[in-house]
């Protein structure tokens, strides 16, 4: 049986990834993710776990680095932050252009100017587009849980495709949470040996990341994003052999108090927690709110969405990064999209909250929702506003 | 170009990660139709000594049977390096229209 232990978050996915006997690592320390890394470094120098720590000169060469042994076969993991995400940037779309399957847990944190190590969404919403799937965990089991599923879903020959673990900067790697860590033989049997479709090997040469011409390029993008698309049913189905498996149930959306809600709160990542505790409070006070976490993020599950926020009024949807000049946050303006023209649509409105460590508390979900169910009636003049900004 | 036309499938035919999955691929690009002048060896004048073949960034000289230096002009860029290094000036750059 898997035992539940007191254990920092970071730690366990480093654990995670160690049940999931990854063997390539190549990393560069950066505030939040390091210790994720370094308890790694430890556990292969100790001999825990048969794999080769590869300790790089920066972040492009983490992720070039594993982009060759993942192409090469190995099941290869890594993780970074913030700055590190940015200097990645470039080798993320070559990643997942190429179809190779890395599975990465990214510490959410802000970007500078100022600089701020602390939690947002602004490091991961500047590479929303670089094609890799991603998912987001609200809390240290799901942190080590979606770990592990990352790299079913990945290496499912039907996906290859590099695959993205959020978890917020210090709100969730930093803290003592209460952990079940599967048991070895469980995750060998949720986990199959990698097998991938390609590999770089001298017996039988091929060539990864060639010219695309302009004859071919619209074409490979379009691969790539159906592929994404695709990934849809086997990252579910990669959710439903979990819950087989271990017993935790896994979904596109997570829906708290929504059946009959009126006003729906839509968040991602930990936050959400504090969100489930607002509702309950919001409901004690009679008012009809429910809340809609995200767990999918790429490919974005719209279907799933527009059944989730069936019979609902108003979408409040918190975004934790504020792109300058944008019509309005990146959640909120995928949310106008999915819902654009639906008969009986909800009314969508965009919040911009929780930037650079600042707490999102009960306070503020309440301030959310009143602000929602007063724009429901009397339109907003802006398609977005910054909470708890100070006007002065 | 016949084999960059069969090249041309769609989305749903493209390979895996836009993969090459033939080795040596490379070879039916004829990377040299775009060159606008190109090396004329005068063998009378040549010594053999194989500087073009050397220096030739595309690595198109191959030696014939008497020991020449040709250049194939399917990848020739018509770059002029080869005229410019060649110490008894054999090479000369001749325009393509000129033939
Ligand atoms: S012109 Fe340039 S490409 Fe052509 S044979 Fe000479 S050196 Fe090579
Ligand atoms: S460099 Fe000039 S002399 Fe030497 S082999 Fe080439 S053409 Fe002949």
């Amino acid at each position: 049986m898997a035992k539940r232990v007191g254990v920092e978050v970071s730690i366990a996915i480093a654990e995670a990834v160690k049940l999931a006997q990854a063997e390539i690592i190549a990393a560069y320390p950066i505030t939040p993710q390091t210790h994720i890394v370094e308890h790694l470094s430890e556990i292969v120098a100790d001999g825990e776990l048969d794999a080769e720590f590869i300790p790089v000169e920066s972040e492009h060469a983490a992720l070039s680095t594993c982009c060759g042994s993942v192409a090469a076969g190995a099941r290869t993991y890594t993780a970074t932050s913030s700055q590190g995400l940015m200097l990645m940037s470039e080798v993320l779309y070559v990643a997942s252009g190429m179809r190779l399957p890395i599975v990465m847990t990214v510490a959410n944190r802000a970007l500078s100017a100022p600089i701020s190590i602390w939690n947002d969404h602004q490091d991961i919403m500047s590479q929303r587009d670089c094609g890799w799937i991603q998912t987001f965990a609200e809390n240290g089991q799901e942190a080590v849980d979606l770990t592990i599923h990352a790299f079913k879903v990945a290496e499912d020959k039907k996906v290859s495709l590099p695959m993205i673990v959020n978890i917020d900067g210090f709100t969730l790697s930093h803290v003592i949470e209460p952990i079940e860590l599967p048991d070895q033989e469980d995750v060998d049997r949720y986990l199959p040996p990698f097998r991938p479709k390609y590999r770089l090997d001298p017996k039988r040469p091929i060539s990864m990341g060639p010219v695309g011409i302009p004859e071919v390029y619209t074409e490979s993008r379009m691969a790539h994003d159906q592929a994404i698309k695709n990934a849809k049913r086997w990252i579910i189905k990669a959710w439903d052999e979990f819950e087989e498996i271990f017993g935790r149930r896994y979904n596109p959306i997570e829906q708290y108090m929504a059946e009959d809600a009126e006003i729906l709160l839509v968040t991602m990542g930990s936050i959400s927690e504090t969100a489930m505790t607002a509702v309950d409070k919001m409901r004690d006070d009679g008012k009809k709110v429910g809340l809609l976490r995200i767990r999918l993020w790429r490919p974005f599950p719209s279907i799933e969405f527009r059944k989730a926020a069936k019979g609902a009024k108003a979408l409040a949807v918190v975004d934790r990064t504020l792109p300058p000049g944008a019509a309005s946050g990146p959640v909120a303006s995928e949310l106008r999209n999915v819902f654009y023209k639906v008969p009986g649509a909800p009314k969508t409105f965009g919040f911009i909250a929780g930037l650079g460590g600042r707490d999102v508390t009960v306070e503020r979900f309440e301030e959310i929702v009143d602000k929602a169910e007063f724009y429901s009636k009397k339109r907003p003049k802006e398609l977005y506003e910054v909470i708890g900004v100070r006007e002065k | 170009m016949a084999v960059v036309q069969d090249a041309i499938i769609g989305w749903k035919t493209i390979t895996h990660g836009c993969h090459v999955l033939e080795a040596g691929s490379t070879r039916h690009f004829r990377t040299g139709d775009w060159r606008s002048i190109r090396p004329v060896t005068d063998n009378e004048k040549c010594i053999k000594c194989g500087m073009c073949y050397i220096f030739c960034p595309e690595m198109c000289y191959e030696q014939d049977d008497d020991g020449y230096f040709v250049a194939n002009l399917d990848y020739c860029k018509g770059c002029g390096i080869c005229a410019n290094e060649c110490p008894k000036n054999a090479i000369t750059m001749v325009p393509e229209e000129e033939d």
